[in-house]
């Protein structure tokens, strides 16, 4: 009877827990996979523990290209993206012009169209202009669609910071340059942060626009789709889980920071 | 990253708040060096917006533009192809493709719902029962964004394996007849079937829905739960009355961040399905990569388009929610 009580109110929790487990189960297996030696080329079914993968993540011809040239594009496009979008998102928090509508229904736009149009889209352009695919066009169509997710990250930011902080600023002598930079930037740099990392995840993580506008380049999602047709080596596991340890020691050292910061304050 | 969101007001820019916001009627009566200050300060809105607007007028609105026009256009890849307002295109690919776009609109519809009921709990339960433990459940829910996309699905043909432990068992307890039955499944497998395409895209965007649900489940004042408790509701009643209503804009927002993407998808379909669930995403791609018809690639994702611009502009008209960006 109790049991039964206790369930009933915690039935929410229960489920949330089941759902995050839904979440959460698939990186298990990246991670359990990334030991196995499969017995054939498909790595689906366990077979016997090994470290090799890990040992050689470069074992496979290809791969460790690949990523280097995801990893190269995935930078310039989130300075890109942060730059273009930290800019326009302090217009859109900032001042009220005309065209300001407008401009916000733009940033909304790429957000809300199917990945595929968009790749299609730019892809067709870019072949009809005769422009060599390529490093180039990815970063292009990169920059593209991540730019709308740092002009609203950091748009949040800006409107809930409080004003009063920058007139403080001036009162005290501050030139404008100044109060930009020791004053507004420290504020934002949350908002600023949390838009170049989603680029950047945005941008390492893409598949589908990158295919429309890659050419004969492969980054590391296109070496993956190409290699589950044939059989993904082992070592894909590895940097898959190498990511996900990296991004969650990375959260990790976040909260603690930010931690310790609120505790002096 | 819910921080910034919590803390954030919704200023109109340009309000007492603001302090570059002067307008044309406030310059007209300064001294002339002052007017001119105020003139310059006009500019810097238009100086700042230049770069990302001209990125995204020349990348996305051009792009769209044109792709309108290589709809209509009619040719060959040798010939070159050029605009014969050649309207019979949308109709064969709409006549040759027409389960796809059916089938992608389902799965994700679907797909979304299921989002939706099992995103609902765990962002209630991050927002008011996880206590000290809800950074490291947020940190959860966001860590798996940083494992490819393409990875965890290839983890989903491990997990849904014909002879793995989860077949195997949902075989044993005769779920999969009753699946069967209803059509989702074939036989005692689960790949390669429209259960494991759904199955995929709802794990897929699960984080988009939890996400915004979570943002605005946060701001939910706790007191008012208390409230409705002093007047006598059940809980059910306070979720009902009180805590759903006021979650509502995560749920519009969740809603269009599972179903957009969701609907444009075709990596679930093609990893995890057979020809039998191909999305229109796949029919766009080989068109557009490996048959070379640009026109009809056009074509469907501009019909894609529009249907997903129309979805998206009722349900916000009816569920009426604030701005979205």
């Amino acid at each position: 009877m109790r049991a039964v009580r206790w369930i009933r109110r915690n039935l929410v929790v229960i489920a949330g827990v089941l759902t995050l487990a839904y979440l959460i189960v698939p990186n298990l297996v990246v991670l359990a996979f990334s030991f196995n030696k499969p017995k054939g080329r498909y790595n689906y079914t366990w077979n016997h523990f090994s470290t090799d993968a890990w040992r050689h993540p470069c074992g496979v011809p290809g791969m460790c290209g690949s990523l280097g040239l995801s990893l190269r594009i995935a930078v310039y496009a989130t300075i890109g993206a942060t730059v273009l979008g930290t800019m326009t998102a302090f217009a859109l928090a900032r001042y009220r012009f005309r065209g300001r509508a407008a401009t916000n229904m733009l940033i909304f736009l790429p957000m809300a169209m199917p990945e595929v149009v968009m790749g299609a889209s730019l892809g067709t352009l870019f072949l009809n202009m005769r422009i060599q695919f390529g490093f180039w066009t990815i970063l292009i169509a990169h920059i593209m669609f991540c730019l709308s997710f740092v002009v609203t990250a950091v748009k949040a930011r800006v409107m809930s910071m409080d004003p009063r902080l920058e007139q403080a600023a001036q009162d005290l002598y501050a030139s404008p340059a100044q109060t930009f930079l020791r004053v507004t930037l420290p504020l934002a740099a949350p908002g600023i942060a949390a838009g170049a990392l989603l680029s950047f995840a945005l941008s390492f993580d893409d598949y589908i626009i990158t295919s429309f506008n890659a050419g004969n380049s492969v980054t590391f999602p296109m070496y993956v789709w190409g290699s589950a047709q044939r059989g993904t080596p082992v070592q894909v596991n590895v940097i898959g889980t190498a990511m996900f340890l990296l991004a969650v020691v990375l959260v990790l050292a976040g909260q603690l920071v930010a931690g310790r910061r609120r505790a002096r304050a | 990253m819910s921080g910034t969101a919590t803390a954030s007001v919704n200023r109109p820019p340009g309000s007492p708040g603001s302090p570059n916001g002067s307008g044309a009627a406030a310059s007209a009566s300064l001294p002339p060096e002052l007017a001119r200050a105020a003139r310059r300060r006009r500019l810097v809105p238009y100086l700042l917006l230049l770069a990302g607007v001209a990125w995204l007028l020349v990348f996305f609105v051009a792009p769209m533009v044109y792709q309108a026009s290589t709809s209509v256009q009619t040719g060959s890849l040798e010939a070159g192809f050029k605009v014969t307002w050649h309207f019979a295109t949308y109709w064969d690919a709409l006549h040759a493709y027409w389960p796809q776009f059916v089938r992608s609109l389902a799965y994700s519809a679907i797909a979304t719902v299921l989002c939706l009921a099992i995103g609902y709990p765990l962002a209630y339960t991050i927002a008011f029962r996880a206590g000290r433990w809800r950074n490291v459940v947020m940190m959860l829910v966001i860590a798996p964004f940083f494992t490819s996309f393409l990875i965890r699905t290839l983890a989903w043909e491990t997990i849904l394996a014909d002879q793995g432990p989860v077949v195997s068992f949902l075989n044993h307890v005769h779920v999969l007849d009753v699946t069967s039955w209803l059509g989702v499944t074939s036989g005692d497998r689960v790949m390669a079937t429209p259960l494991a395409v759904v199955c995929g895209l709802t794990y897929n965007f699960l984080p988009f829905m939890v996400l915004p649900l979570y943002t605005s489940l946060e701001r939910v004042d706790g007191r008012l739960h208390e409230a409705a408790g002093d007047l006598y509701a059940t809980p059910f009643t306070t979720f009902r009355k009180v805590t759903f209503p006021l979650s509502l804009p995560g749920v519009v927002a969740g809603t269009l961040l599972t179903f957009i993407p969701a609907s444009g998808d075709y990596i679930n379909a093609e990893l995890l399905g057979s020809t039998n669930q191909k999305m229109v995403g796949s029919v766009i791609q080989s068109q557009f990569l490996r048959v070379l018809d640009y026109p009809t690639a056009a074509a469907l994702s501009f019909i894609l388009m529009a249907v997903i611009l129309a979805i998206v502009t009722v349900y916000i008209r009816r569920a009426g929610t604030e701005e979205l960006v």
